[in-house]
């Protein structure tokens, strides 16, 4: 047992550094949930790409770097470490891409891949509906054959991103005769421009339109856009949002500089006689080393051929009470002035909020836990 | 990498609960809350015989340590079951007595690394008892950079947990060793106090967590088993994920004691946290979801129950351990 990283790691993470320093924007970039700040977070994403870092574990016939989950992990931890930009192609890369690495075609991944990798095309998700959140399979929203493709019509909501993307991924019913509510069901790819497609920004809590209602009328997606086989959408998005859960969508190098930047925030404004916060910086610091331990054990049973299932449920109610928990502490130490909303505090505070909501609700991934970790008998919800 | 526990390590984990299912632990749990050494003593022996009291003795003092990682295996265990005893303490003597060297560690050490003497220990800034001291072969105090042998246990205070005996050493004592070398040394047996008593805080409340899954299935109410009830799983979610964030930490510290690194004292102060708090926190839920039955005595679980808060407290405060975490 250690944590000794490769030859390979270690050299993936000096030339990372270097990158890092003499790249990332001086001055933070504007707000990622604004359009001038989407616009520049996409321009980060092609520099990202020029310099074969905007998706580093993917094959290089894609732009990648054939990086390991150990070279991921410590690419993350020198990215959020030098301070670099949220990224906005975030969506694409860790729920797409898997999907089309499992169940796409030769021709989809060549088609749709570099393109996300670059920023030149951004990836909405498009999977709850208004009746339709945690009971995903509850959706309605319909896809009807016609020749050579597929007729999408009805409504998706809180589509992350959609306000300035350009395309989306999401399930459909493709046959609504069946038993189960999650047969029958179509994972595909459409053009948020695409005729038949209107996008109404939603506001969240800030006010900033970070989500979007997506209303679709007969809109159509020709077969090459189907990700798997028709009536299997449910199966190949579960992988997906598996995938979400586990270990890429939050990495600890996020949280390890949020830490960090916490700590020193502490060492200059908080009183070091006021133990009860000092107790919960201290907490902070432990979180982010008990997440960053905790994944390394994960990555090395994935790496010793062992499936990642309901533990990515631990994983995922870790870090979204661990993100909100860290983020409160940062506010209590500015007193007053947390109260002044363009801080990076105070968004990452209200983008932290969401996080027990999105990618399946804490209450879900405790029902998970209770009876897929711990053998507990399935009740009413 | 790979940050997982090797084959040996888990075989020797195995082969520890299997021991002490076998051994029918709780029996002398009991008669050592009595005060009666015997069979906690017997199963001593079985623990040294299996390697236990060897992992932190140096290999030059006739043990095979420092080792860190099987140590952390073995204190889960032995949390796991309640064995009673200095166990911590005798583990934290390895290694103050290895790095003192000297007449006293020549004395000591292979004997308790075979199981043939138990030891306990009190040092200089946390807290005044030395652990089941009347059971002790030897009980040693570290003021300043003295290091002495105890000239007697001392009064007992009784415990929270009854199996756990509170000794106060008399005052005095032969000093054994004296100098900087001493006040090193128990710095490092500190930490590894710290460390072990980690160890068992995560052990007992797997424990706890185990013996509350069982009952919340077989438990009915309102016609179904009280385990289907979302609020009853949601807190055992929690209690679960509260265990297996500890467990890294654990193992983490592990290793950066096995390194030498200068990180290994707030690493260790981290998984103290989180290991005492995650075992509180699941003798929390055991008393809650067990009723009114699990505020009895008349379970078993009652042991485990008044162990979780001691283990989180002893050997480093939460409190202590969150600014040593700081500290860097």
């Amino acid at each position: 047992m250690d944590l000794a990283q490769t030859a390979r790691t270690e050299a993936l993470r000096a030339e990372a550094r270097n990158w890092l320093r003499a790249h990332v924007p001086a001055r933070p970039l504007p707000s990622l949930e604004t359009a001038e700040g989407f616009a520049a977070h996409r321009e980060w994403e092609a520099e990202l790409y020029g310099g074969g870092w905007s998706a580093v574990s993917w094959p290089e016939e894609y732009g990648g770097r054939g990086a390991d989950l150990f070279g991921w992990l410590a690419f993350e931890e020198e990215y959020w470490a030098a301070g670099a930009p949220g990224r906005v192609s975030q969506n694409g890369i860790s729920l797409l891409a898997p999907t089309l690495f499992d169940h796409g075609t030769a021709e989809q991944r060549a088609r749709v891949l570099p393109p996300m990798a670059s920023g030149e095309v951004i990836w909405a998700q498009a999977w709850s509906e208004p009746e339709a959140g945690s009971d995903l399979a509850a959706l309605r929203s319909r896809a009807v054959r016609t020749e050579g493709g597929w007729l999408l019509s009805g409504q998706k909501t809180w589509s992350s991103r959609a306000a300035f993307a350009d395309r989306a991924f999401g399930i459909f019913r493709t046959d609504p005769g069946v038993e189960k509510p999650h047969q029958g069901l179509t994972y595909l790819m459409f053009g948020l421009r695409d005729p038949g497609v209107t996008v109404r920004p939603i506001g969240r809590l800030d006010g900033k339109p970070a989500f979007a209602e997506v209303f679709l009328d007969e809109v159509f997606v020709p077969d090459e856009d189907v990700i798997g086989e028709p009536g299997r959408g449910w199966r190949i998005a579960m992988s997906a949002t598996g995938n979400e859960r586990g270990l890429t969508l939050r990495s600890p190098g996020r949280f390890l500089a949020a830490a960090d930047r916490l700590t020193e925030l502490w060492r200059e404004v908080g009183d070091p006689e006021d133990t009860g916060v000092r107790d919960r910086v201290a907490d902070a610091v432990i979180g982010a080393r008990a997440y960053r331990l905790f994944t390394a054990a994960s990555a090395s049973r994935f790496a010793a051929g062992a499936a990642l299932g309901a533990e990515s449920s631990l994983n995922k109610v870790f870090w979204s009470e661990y993100d909100i928990a860290l983020h409160e502490t940062a506010l209590d130490l500015l007193g007053p002035e947390a109260e002044a909303a363009d801080g990076a505090w105070a968004e990452g505070y209200v983008f932290a909020l969401a996080g027990p909501i999105y990618a399946g609700t804490n209450e879900i991934q405790r029902d998970i836990i209770a009876e897929r970790l711990l053998g507990l008998p399935k009740g009413r919800r | 990498m790979p940050f997982l526990l090797d084959d040996e390590q888990r075989e020797f984990a195995r082969s520890l609960d299997a021991l002490l299912t076998a051994a029918d632990t709780l029996s002398a749990v009991r008669a050592w809350a009595a005060g009666d050494h015997g069979p906690g003593l017997a199963l001593w022996r079985r623990l040294a015989e299996a390697g236990v009291f060897a992992l932190a003795v140096p290999e030059t003092y006739g043990g095979v340590g420092p080792l860190p990682v099987e140590t952390a295996v073995a204190l889960v265990e032995l949390g796991r079951h309640g064995v009673p005893g200095p166990v911590v303490e005798s583990v934290a003597a390895g290694v103050l007595l290895g790095g003192v060297g000297g007449p006293v560690a020549k004395e000591w050490l292979p004997r308790i690394a075979s199981g043939t003497a138990v030891v306990s220990l009190a040092l200089e800034g946390y807290g005044p008892y030395a652990l089941d001291a009347d059971a002790a072969d030897a009980v040693f105090t570290v003021a300043g950079d003295e290091l002495r042998l105890a000239a007697g246990a001392g009064e007992l205070t009784r415990s929270t947990d009854p199996a756990r005996r509170l000794f106060r050493p008399e005052a005095g004592g032969e000093v054994v060793a004296a100098g900087p070398r001493v006040r090193e040394a128990a710095r490092a047996a500190g930490t590894w106090a710290t460390f072990a008593t980690a160890a068992q805080a995560l052990g007992c409340g797997e424990a706890l967590l185990r013996a509350t899954v069982a009952y919340v299935k077989q438990r009915t109410q309102f016609g179904v088993p009280v385990g289907s009830f979302q609020a009853v799983k949601h807190r055992l979610a929690d209690t679960l994920l509260g265990l297996e964030f500890a467990r890294p930490l654990l193992y983490g510290a592990a290793v950066e004691l096995a390194e030498g690194s200068p990180g290994a004292g707030a690493a260790v102060a981290a998984a103290k946290v989180a290991a005492g708090e995650a075992g509180y926190a699941a003798a929390r839920t055991a008393l809650q979801l067990h009723g009114a039955v699990g505020y009895t005595e008349e379970l078993d679980l009652a042991w485990w129950l008044r162990r979780a808060r001691p283990l989180r407290d002893a050997w480093g405060t939460p409190s202590a351990c969150r600014a040593r975490v700081l500290a860097g």
